[in-house]
């Protein structure tokens, strides 16, 4: 069975596609359309109604959120592909904690950068210079604390590439290329050496292709 | 012997009482440890250690040491599986999935217009900091929507994840206790049929009511 990933061309949407080709899982990727509105059409919203990227049906499943996602599928298929979860349950809980930091400390400044950067004018709004200074601000701060982890450790989560890594990719990638803030990773040694490692893989290279 | 398992923060704190709401839950014996912020005691070297950050709440047990609410609440789950409530991370992968689905959107859809809420209505007053009657119009808006969605939900299900009672509702009971009975905005949830009836019945638990308590009494 196939699984359908809504919104694939979209920076959200893209977590799920790294984490599925790491582990071996063929999908098609279905289109929505921001700009014309599809995610907020009513078909859209019975599949995922907060109107946000992504979606995914596996046969009659449905599941929403790109990060439990992931962890659906991390888990399901554990035994193939690339493990992302580590190997115990203390390993697991360093993968789900580094998880959160991205969700919770990284997660909003870039979408900030994100939003008011490379989508203000599309969605019809002036981009706010206050808000792309603070973010910037801080996001450098998280970036900071990410320099001292990673020059303790080759991965956020250990010595081992997890979820937690492959969860900063799709934003990570706008922020060195469109967002043009290549700067705030290059200047700081471990991070910008972790950003080749994670960014070379295999898997990342694919979902850029596609 | 003191309990293996500490937890570093004050009660006070909405992801302390997230850690706390999830260790009674699952019947695990701790240790509170209070951080006085006021003081800035977690901006100090011996608690930036544990939390790089400078956030709490920090936690600890004998094999680890670990932060994030949601993140140490998974963990106590896995680690203390065949403790207390055994039905708060699921006990099958597609229960789980639907958990971690809903606590995904506590985090990212419920979190940042309930938290910039409780900040601007209950903390800022203590602190002695004004309030932005803008950042709160606009919150407050956007929480309405959220809330839509889950009055929605709500109708069709019983808990969020589904029919038991699971992680993802406690996720959402630090933040809601300060709205509704700490602000004068609890109409926000009350207003709303089936969250309202939610909202009833998921801060009836002993475990919450025994957090409430320890903020009374801390």
């Amino acid at each position: 069975m196939v699984v359908k990933v809504y919104g694939t061309a979209y920076a959200s949407p893209k977590r799920v596609l790294a984490c599925l080709i790491e582990k071996g899982i063929e999908f098609e990727a279905v289109p929505v359309d921001l700009i014309k509105g599809e995610h907020r059409s009513p078909e859209y919203l019975k599949l995922q109604p907060f109107g946000a990227l992504p979606v995914i049906q596996d046969g009659d499943y449905t599941l929403y959120e790109s990060r439990a996602i992931i962890r659906y599928y991390a888990e399901k298929y554990k035994s193939q592909g690339t493990d992302l979860l580590g190997k115990s349950i203390e390993e697991r809980g360093l993968v789900e904690q580094w998880l959160e930091v991205e969700a919770q400390n990284f997660h909003p400044h870039i979408y900030n950068l994100t939003l008011h950067i490379l989508f203000a004018s599309a969605l019809g709004f002036p981009p706010d210079e206050k808000v792309i200074k603070e973010s910037e601000e801080k996001l450098g701060k998280v970036l900071d604390v990410y320099e001292e982890r990673l020059s303790k450790s080759n991965y956020l989560a250990g010595d081992f590439f997890s979820l937690a890594d492959l969860s900063h990719l799709p934003f990570t990638q706008y922020l060195v290329g469109p967002i043009n803030k290549e700067y705030m990773i290059r200047s700081r040694k471990h991070v910008s050496a972790w950003w080749d490692q994670i960014s070379s893989r295999p898997s990342w290279k694919k979902v850029l292709q596609l | 012997m003191a309990a293996p398992v500490k937890v570093y923060g004050p009660t006070l704190s909405t992801a302390v009482s997230r850690v706390l709401a999830c260790l009674i839950e699952k019947d695990v014996d701790f240790q509170l440890i209070p951080i006085n912020m006021s003081k800035g005691e977690h901006k100090k070297p011996d608690f930036i250690k544990m939390q790089p950050f400078g956030q709490v709440p920090a936690f600890q047990d004998e094999s680890i040491s670990l932060f994030e609410s949601r993140a140490i609440c998974r963990y106590i789950c896995d680690k203390y599986a065949d403790k207390g409530n055994k039905e708060l991370y699921g006990t099958n992968p597609l229960a789980k999935a639907s958990i971690d689905q809903w606590l995904e959107a506590e985090g990212q859809s419920f979190n940042p217009p309930s938290g910039a809420l409780v900040f601007q209505l209950a903390f800022a007053p203590r602190m002695k900091i004004p309030q932005d009657e803008g950042l709160i119009k606009q919150n407050q808006e956007k929480l309405g929507k959220v809330l839509d969605v889950y009055e929605r939900r709500l109708g069709e299900s019983r808990f969020l994840a589904g029919d038991e009672f699971s992680l993802a509702d406690l996720s959402h009971l630090p933040n809601t206790q300060y709205l509704v009975a700490g602000t004068d905005r609890g109409e926000l949830f009350t207003s709303r049929k089936n969250v309202g009836r939610w909202w009833s019945e998921i801060s009836s638990r002993e475990s919450w009511k025994k957090v409430v308590q320890m903020q009374k009494s801390g």
